[in-house]
């Protein structure tokens, strides 16, 4: 239970946050944290048994016959994700606290992290790989909404766009290389993938498994050539880069390289891609940033080549290898994130990100300075800080390859050309920023930040000098659980200290520190050269080309397909309608009439029959005067309504009924604004041809029915009339199969009509039209708006309609009614009030506000349904009890009718909100001169 | 009697249901339009209840019910538009 409940918290805690942020800054930092520290407290009980080397799993039952269950694990590689997540998580929150100005909404903020933090749990947690692909995408799409946080600014929207264009896409390959995977070991369990390696690897389907697999990863942590959306994501606060940046978002991909390294290293394949690309994103990653000048783009180069490093390493395939890898995972995590705070602080306190303009900080800010340089040796690799020691670990690696391939020096030239670069950049990052002079032109003058926006800088530090002079005391032991995690057996042997001799590694070592210093102090042609290049080398460019490309496609196949008139359209629709119907007609000739027994007839249905065909017909040729169609529609919707009546739908007739009324008045709304009359669309040939088709069509169709209802069939309503009482406690199957067997249906479609009814609010919000100042033949506007008789009248309606209405409700699941009903008869009869009595006379009585009506309804039915889930039912389960009530006799409760409730609600607060404010747009848009009387 | 009252009935209001067909559909002013689809919600009613009666079923008493509460406010609404042009003011 606990890793569920861990995983469910932040998530939870979001609404939690968005709904307290409103008290305060203070306020929502302290939710934030409180929800953090919840989520670990879930956690804490397990990592005794985690560090002594158990895996815990917890299952629960989602969807068995999908193979698809929500499972959680916990080993010693997760916990340590884990615990960077919730750690780091809990630094960001407080020093956002002071980052973000008072005018920025930090609500907004901390629920987004929250929702990353939950989903970034997920990933790490999970067992199911189907599950850990959803939280995949979850951190995509709450990274967005972060990324994007300042969303005035063109820059953000357009990194978070690129940034989910790419985790997006590598989130699909992802999808595929996972579901191969399942194909291939038949189980969706990491436990069962893992130990499956050997099957994996020997299988056919092992190299598109595994393309599509690094795919993904390599897009969530911007490895060549995928690597450009990260410094376009640099538009996003320095809190959320601190975060998702150094520690979690781009370490997803690394993480799942390492999780799934038992099972699909080891091959060639496997080395050369990763190892290749790794080693790729290393040289390019410490060669760009040198050459940037935006401290938070100089920080996103290093952090692709550090990732580079740890793909380098997990592709090298040995267990040391990754071992290694691991530790620089958390290393790099605890150097990056503090490198980004004390840029952000530098931001904050200066208003730029330029180090061309931001010099001698060492002066103003000596404290901030110092904490800098720490974690700025940290990632240069200098000894006794963090970083020298996963890097000598790495250059011990990569000379391991010298004498295995026939190029093999390449690798670890490469790795020290990558490590000066590395030197080179967090020097400059260092003297141009604290030194070199004075500073320029600084919009804001700078001082030592606030104590509190230090102490997550300070806290980090301090992990990197404590790892790096103590790494046995400290670190060791939670690296070798989360090695052992990855590796899924027993260590190598291996010592990390600080002190090995003088080995190749160390030697390696001192010539980057060397060369970097020497790289560093020749800047300046390298600059000039770099400025010259400047655009040329952009990665961005090809996707760009890429996107235009699609969107390009896109638009030659709609502007193919679409003829931009609706006649056309129509016309090529039911003709090639026609065509199919008939081949269906060719291809298995049989009689016409079925066997089954023909209803007997009367001359009254004949009569009615013939009524809705003329008033149909009449319709079409009296098309163009809108206003006479309109009353023809209702005498159709009418007579349609009868025949449902005559055939035993009763329930069918009842709603045509009261769906009729409301769409006469929301279309008599609507025609106001618009012209009485239909221009001439067609030419006389154009007519004839599209009349002989509709004919061919409706008399297909005809043909069609006659053939199917001629034919004894088993229809499914056998099931539902023997079902509906014993199942769902009602006698009406109509209503039955609406709130119960369909239930889940039901609650969609409320769901959907609420969205329109607010959508259709939002969109005539503030709306005003041209409004005709007479009639259509130009006689002027009666002058009494609200006749007396009808509006006396109206008013002694609405009890008897309501009384209607209630009725209805409570009947309708025995006897024909229900929610929609009832909604729609009390809709008419509260619209009819504001008909005959106008707005203000009934806003006066009435509640105006109908939101809250909509809200209750949609609450209500999901209460319904989650009230059978914690019973221990499936959703929406309905359960009823028979009761005996003296004077009223027998009657059934069931669960469903307060559900029925819930429809009713959101249909009556729905259609009343779409009627009124359409009817208010006709108010604001009427001319001064003549106000309502 | 039931048996012979019946079809007479229907028969009469049989054929008020199609002369009022065809005022909706000739017109000629968009009054007699109205007015005609207002009578044919009357005949609608007549036909429901006398088919209740024949098939001696309360069933279809409701959907005349509902015809009678709700089938005059097309009207109003329709006369209202004609009228003020704007119904909901």
């Amino acid at each position: 239970m606990n890793l569920l409940l861990c995983v469910i918290t932040p998530f939870l805690g979001a609404a939690l946050v968005a709904a307290v942020a409103r008290l305060g800054t203070w306020q929502a930092a302290a939710a934030a944290a409180g929800v953090t520290l919840a989520a670990g407290a879930w956690l804490a009980p397990l990592v005794g048994g985690t560090f002594q080397g158990t895996t815990l799993i917890e299952r629960y039952t989602w969807m068995p016959r999908e193979g698809l269950d929500l499972t959680f694990r916990l080993d010693g590689f997760g916990l340590l994700f884990a615990l960077m997540i919730l750690g780091i998580g809990l630094l960001v929150i407080l020093y956002a606290r002071w980052y973000f100005s008072p005018q920025d909404r930090l609500g907004r903020f901390y629920t987004g992290m929250m929702l990353f933090m939950g989903s970034m749990l997920g990933v790490v947690l999970s067992e199911n790989l189907i599950q850990l692909l959803i939280f995949w995408e979850l951190t995509s799409l709450s990274s967005f909404l972060l990324i994007s946080y300042w969303q005035q600014r063109t820059e953000a929207r357009q990194g978070a766009r690129m940034a989910l264009t790419v985790t997006g896409m590598g989130g699909l390959a992802l999808l595929g290389g996972i579901l191969l995977l399942g194909q291939i070991t038949g189980s969706y369990d990491l436990s069962v993938v893992l130990a499956a390696g050997d099957q994996v690897r020997a299988h056919p389907l092992y190299l598109p498994t595994l393309l599509l697999i690094l795919l993904g990863a390599f897009t969530k942590s911007a490895q060549f050539p995928f690597h450009f959306w990260l410094p376009n994501a640099m538009a996003a606060p320095t809190p959320v880069s601190a975060y998702l940046h150094s520690a979690t978002m781009v370490k997803a991909g690394v993480f799942l390289l390492a999780r799934l390294f038992p099972t699909l290293s080891g091959t060639p394949e496997w080395t050369w891609i990763v190892s290749l690309t790794g080693l790729t994103t290393l040289l390019i990653g410490a060669v760009f940033a040198l050459f940037k000048h935006d401290l938070k783009g100089l920080l996103a180069y290093s952090t692709i080549s550090h990732l580079g490093l740890i793909t380098l390493l997990f592709g090298l395939g040995t267990p040391l290898a990754a071992l290694a890898g691991v530790f620089h995972i958390i290393n790099h995590a605890t150097f990056k994130a503090s490198l980004f705070m004390a840029a952000g602080i530098i931001d904050h306190e200066t208003g730029t990100r330029d180090m061309r303009r931001i010099n001698g900080m060492w002066g103003v800010m000596p404290y901030t300075a110092t904490l800098a340089m720490v974690a700025a040796a940290a990632m240069a690799g200098v000894p006794l800080f963090n970083g020298f020691l996963s890097k000598e670990m790495f250059f011990t690696e990569t000379l391991g390859t010298v004498a295995q391939l026939r190029f093999g020096w390449l690798l670890p030239l490469t790795a020290i050309v990558a490590g000066i670069f590395a030197v080179a950049y967090s020097l400059r990052f260092i003297h141009d920023v604290f030194f070199n002079g004075a500073p320029i032109d600084l919009p804001r003058t700078p001082h030592e930040p606030s104590r509190w926006m230090r102490l997550p800088v300070e806290v980090l530090v301090a992990l990197c000098l404590l790892v790096g002079m103590l790494p046995a005391l400290t670190v060791e032991p939670l690296l070798a659980i989360a090695a052992r995690g990855v590796l899924q057996g027993p260590l190598p042997p291996h010592s990390i200290a600080i002190w090995h001799g003088f080995t190749p590694a160390l030697w390696m070592s001192l010539i980057a520190l060397t060369g970097g210093v020497l790289v560093y102090e020749g800047r300046r042609p390298l600059f000039a050269l770099a400025a010259r290049l400047e655009g040329r080398l952009e990665a961005r460019r090809p996707y760009d080309w890429l996107v235009a490309g699609v969107f390009g496609v896109a638009r030659w196949v709609t502007v193919r397909l679409d003829l931009a008139s609706l006649q056309r359209m129509l016309f090529l629709f039911v003709l090639s309608a026609l065509a199919l119907g008939m081949a269906g007609f060719w291809s298995a000739p049989m009689p016409l009439t079925g066997a089954g027994p023909l209803l007997p007839f009367d001359p009254v249905s004949l009569l009615v029959a013939l009524g809705l065909a003329a008033c149909t017909a009449s319709v079409v040729v009296l098309h163009r005067s809108r206003l006479i169609a309109l009353i023809l529609l209702g005498a159709v919707g009418l007579i349609v309504s009868l025949i449902f009546a005559k055939f035993s739908a009763p329930d069918l007739a009842l709603t045509q009924l009261s769906v009729e009324v409301v769409t006469i008045v929301l279309l008599l709304l609507a025609l106001y604004f618009l012209p009485q009359s239909t221009p001439a669309e067609s030419s006389r040939p154009r007519q004839v041809r599209d009349l002989l088709l509709a004919l061919a069509a409706g008399g297909g169709n005809a043909a069609l029915a006659w053939a199917v209802l001629t034919r004894p069939a088993e229809s499914i309503a056998d099931w539902f009339l023997t079902h509906s009482l014993p199942g769902g406690g009602g006698a009406n199957v109509v209503n039955v199969i609406l709130v119960d067997f369909r239930g889940f249906d039901t609650l969609g479609e409320i769901t959907v009509l609420a969205l329109a009814g607010l959508g259709i609010y939002a969109m005539l919000d503030g709306l005003r039209l041209p409004a005709p100042a007479a009639d259509a033949q130009g006689r002027a506007w009666d002058p009494d708006a609200h006749p007396l008789i009808m509006a006396s009248l109206v008013r002694l309606l609405l009890p008897l309609a309501l009384l209607v209405a209630v009725y209805i409700l409570l009947r309708g699941h025995q006897l024909p009614g229900g929610g929609f009903i009832a909604g729609l008869v009390t809709a008419v009869a509260l619209i009819m009030q504001y008909l005959a009595n106008g707005v203000a006379w009934t806003r006066a009585r009435l509640p105006a506000n109908l939101h809250p009506l909509i809200a209750a309804g949609l609450l209500i039915a999901t209460m319904t349904g989650l009230g059978s889930l914690a019973l221990g039912y499936p959703f929406l389960t309905s359960s009823f009890v028979h009761f005996h009530w003296a004077l009223v006799g027998d009657f059934e409760l069931a669960s469903a009718m307060a559900f029925d409730l819930g429809v009713y609600l959101v249909v009556v607060g729905a259609t009343l909100l779409i009627l009124i404010h359409l009817g208010l747009v006709h108010d604001l848009s009427r001319p001064p001169a003549e106000e309502p009387r | 009697m039931l048996s012979i009252a019946i079809p007479i009935a229907f028969a009469l209001v049989g054929t008020a249901f199609t002369l009022t067909l065809w005022r909706l559909l000739i017109g000629p002013s968009v009054p007699d339009r109205i007015l005609a689809l207002d009578t044919l919600a009357v005949n609608a009613i007549a036909l429901l209840v006398l088919f209740g009666i024949a098939q001696d079923s309360a069933v279809y008493f409701e959907a005349a019910i509902l015809i009678a509460l709700m089938g005059f406010v097309g009207t109003v609404a329709l006369c209202k538009y004609l009228l003020r042009g704007d119904i909901i003011e």
